[in-house]
């Protein structure tokens, strides 16, 4: 029973977690958006120039992208946030006068999730029959224009599942900027939740805010499964009368 | 079939190497306007590889190509390829696009006409192949001889002076087959220079003006189809046609 009661102290106390509330919806939860979101478009683009990159007869350019995915991949997210952040963070100061940490923590996010990215493209548009290039070209298509028309759509086509699984971690990570010290008004859900948790004095704010990323992790989670199954089996197409009975007539005889 | 006014297409010494593979080693073929050649001859003899040199899908060591008698070599490779149309063994249709855009795609993009346009163009396309009710079917949706009849029918869009056929029917089920022939006999008889490799040794025997025979990497015979398939003169090609026949 007293178990019971210290856990539920612990991580169930209804009171700390609707004090934190109103912070998460009015705060947290809009900043996370932003850092996920604009460093998931920003990743996606540079994650494209470096899948390209990656695939060019362009030695000099492959060899750019791979030494960019190789060091980017390799560091820990947290090592790279607070590298870019806090030394580039001052620089941004003195042009801009701005003393936001935002800018540099969404650009080694776009940076960190662009390498992952680039690799799922690279892959993705890899994967494609090299006919389909072959085709294209032959209808008098540059390389440029049969890439970007027939090639890469059916490429990335294929690694979308793999894409959102880059944007959930995404979401996660960009709880890491709280390492770079951030204004009342720029606390993401991982930093209001700290902050109510060190006045609470229990994890009960922490709860709330572990709420508030499966509330946007879960969804995706099940938009990819959904995706992934709809590439498997196909877009449900109308079937003409002649191919529906035909289907019913094999399942009769068999 | 409208009226074909150029197209003789030469290949002249052409070499072409992967490596240490010399692949092509100096083959001479000449395509008069209007007829047709096939190439004929073992797996991994460089028919194929001769196509893809010929519009310049590779680019040839050494040799000339030579369309209406210009050398194409220092062309727009891109401009060439809009010439002549190809056909491949794996159909190589857009699987994303519907059978419709899979024929309007190069009318709208490099011919720049309007959607509209495009699309009534590929539509009386896909209706000579006798697709036209299968316009708004994905490709994985047909059968193997309608998408090689797709196929034709994206090439043929492009308004080609050359048609090459790069074993257009080994991949499809006997049954099908014929419908392809059909539609490449008629495509032939109408006027349209075409370069065929197959192993369709009827269609090559019945079809075509001049058969060349290829094994490794070079021409060892060509000439009338009579003459090569009822006197060949080579070890080399009787016994390619004990094999095949």
């Amino acid at each position: 029973m007293d178990i019971l009661k210290l856990l539920s102290d612990t991580f169930l106390d209804w009171k700390a977690i609707g004090a934190v509330l109103p912070k998460m919806f009015a705060v947290g939860l809009p900043n996370t958006l932003v850092l996920a979101v604009s460093s998931g478009v920003i990743g996606t683009v540079l994650g494209m120039l470096l899948a390209l990159m990656g695939i060019s007869r362009n030695a000099g350019a492959r060899w750019v992208a791979r030494i960019y995915t190789d060091v980017l991949r390799g560091l820990p997210p947290i090592l790279t946030i607070l590298v870019i952040g806090l030394g580039f963070g001052p620089i941004v100061r003195q042009w801009t006068g701005s003393t936001s940490p935002y800018p540099m923590a969404i650009a080694a996010l776009s940076l960190m999730s662009a390498a992952y990215i680039g690799e799922i493209f690279r892959s993705g548009i890899q994967s494609v029959d090299k006919g389909q290039l072959e085709a294209t070209r032959a209808l008098g298509f540059g390389y440029g224009p049969a890439m970007r028309l027939v090639v890469v759509p059916q490429g990335v086509r294929r690694v979308l599942p793999a894409l959102v699984n880059q944007f959930i971690a995404l979401i996660k990570e960009s709880s890491l900027v709280f390492m770079l010290g951030l204004l009342a008004s720029e606390r993401e859900i991982f930093q209001i939740g700290k902050d109510a948790a060190s006045t609470s004095g229990n994890l009960s704010p922490y709860v709330a805010a572990a709420v508030f990323y499966l509330a946007l992790t879960v969804p995706l989670t099940h938009f990819v499964n959904w995706i992934d199954r709809r590439l498997r089996t196909g877009r449900p197409e109308k079937k003409e009368p002649d191919d529906a009975a035909a289907v019913v007539g094999k399942g009769a005889q068999a | 079939m409208s009226e074909f006014t150029s197209g003789t297409l030469s290949a002249k010494n052409i070499h072409l190497s992967f490596g240490s593979n010399h692949v092509l080693r100096g083959i001479d073929l000449h395509v008069p306007q209007g007829t047709t050649a096939s190439v004929i001859g073992p797996s991994g003899s460089g028919k194929s590889t001769l196509l893809r040199v010929m519009n310049r899908l590779i680019e040839p060591d050494q040799g000339d190509i030579l369309l209406d008698g210009r050398s194409v070599l220092k062309d727009n490779p891109d401009e060439l390829r809009r010439r002549i149309g190809m056909v491949f063994q794996q159909f190589n249709l857009f699987p994303h696009k519907t059978v419709v855009e899979n024929v309007s795609l190069a009318l709208r993009k490099l011919r720049k006409l309007s959607k509209e346009e495009a699309q009534a163009e590929a539509l009386e396309q896909l209706d000579l192949v006798g697709l036209k009710h299968k316009a708004d079917s994905r490709p994985a949706n047909l059968s193997g001889g309608q998408q090689q009849r797709v196929a034709i029918a994206r090439a043929l869009a492009m308004k080609p002076e050359v048609m090459f056929f790069d074993e257009a029917t080994s991949a499809l089920d006997p049954e099908l087959v014929k419908g392809v022939l059909a539609l490449m006999t008629d495509l032939a008889k109408g006027g349209m220079t075409m370069v065929v490799v197959t192993h369709e040794m009827g269609f090559s025997r019945n079809v075509s003006d001049v058969v060349t025979f290829m094994d490794a990497g070079v021409v060892v015979e060509s000439g009338p189809p009579e003459q090569l398939f009822t006197e060949p003169r080579t070890d080399r090609l009787k016994g390619f046609l004990s094999d095949v026949l």
